[in-house]
């Protein structure tokens, strides 16, 4: 589980390491710890997979990726996992979720985010997707993101 | 202009970011250039939005709880609803899509109780509903996303 100083850590890094010489130190500065204590906290919640990497968080949108989908399918509910991990693997894909439907609005369990810096190369990821899926795929869309209403990192005040 | 450098940050440090004491020290020993040049290649990123951040990226309900959630809104209400859904410090983001459904954002809190009246307050205020769609299961497996920056 994680304590008090593992959520302070992970707020603190929430708008990125200090870009300085000794980051972690820099940190454990304000943390009132020392800089080995930081960086152990660091790889044990990696460790346990609350951490999934440490890295440069890219801005697809700034990169070129003007086409980010969020495709949404119909899949039959005992296929999803098998395809999903499949679907979770391809590399234009950043994140693949199983999710609930809301019926009648809303059939979709699948939801796939998709990135290309052109209109063809999403129809193309999308076909991709579409043939792994197969006929265990009943209905799909893709949404598209028009706007950025709000863009915050991760906030974890506990109340 | 993104440098080769800049491409080998942004590609190649998406994850393995070191946790030692001279984390960038050890990159730029990595790309052969100074631990200068690899801070400010990193703030130039930062600065002009290429990357958001360099830090751990957290795996979703392993702190609290998050819950993405669609709204059907009539587009003439959506700028002055999307104000009163980000007025909550609990929305993480939130985007207009091309769909019935054309609000989209995520709700982060302690737990879920607390989420859920999060989410009945959003209605009350609103007056549309919130339609929940939580995370059942995550299949992403593939660490850092493959950029392509040569065209």
């Amino acid at each position: 589980m994680l304590d008090a100083l593992d959520r302070q850590i992970i707020q603190l890094t929430q708008a990125g390491l200090p870009l300085c010489p000794e980051p972690y130190a820099e940190m454990a500065q304000q943390l009132g710890v020392d800089a080995e204590t930081v960086m152990q906290r660091l790889r044990a919640m990696q460790t346990d997979g609350i951490i999934r990497r440490i890295g440069a968080v890219p801005n697809h949108y700034k990169l070129g990726y003007r086409y980010n989908g969020m495709t949404v399918w119909d899949v039959v509910d005992d296929q999803i996992d098998i395809l999903g991990a499949k679907v979770g693997q391809l590399d234009f894909v950043s994140h693949c979720y199983h999710r609930p439907r809301h019926l009648p609005e809303w059939p979709y369990n699948l939801f796939a985010m998709v990135h290309s810096k052109t209109e063809t190369g999403v129809q193309d990821q999308i076909d991709q997707i579409a043939a792994i899926l197969g006929t265990y795929q009943r209905s799909h869309e893709v949404l598209y993101s028009t706007r950025i209403l709000k863009k915050t990192g991760l906030r974890i005040e506990a109340r | 202009m993104l440098s080769d450098l800049h491409k080998h940050l942004l590609n190649d440090y998406q994850r393995d970011f070191p946790c030692s004491e001279q984390p960038y020290r050890e990159i730029a020993d990595d790309l052969g250039v100074s631990e200068q040049q690899v801070l400010s290649a990193l703030t130039e990123l930062s600065e002009q939005q290429f990357i958001s951040r360099v830090g751990p990226v957290i795996r979703p309900n392993h702190i609290g709880v998050s819950c993405l959630v669609a709204m059907a809104v009539p587009p003439e209400q959506l700028e002055s609803i999307a104000e009163i859904v980000n007025s909550y410090q609990e929305v993480n983001h939130n985007y207009e899509r091309e769909n019935r459904f054309n609000l989209w954002f995520v709700v982060i809190a302690a737990n879920q109780t607390h989420l859920d009246q999060v989410l009945c307050d959003i209605e009350q205020h609103t007056g549309h509903t919130a339609m929940p769609l939580p995370l059942i299961r995550d299949y992403f497996i593939n660490l850092g996303f493959e950029l392509n920056l040569h065209d």
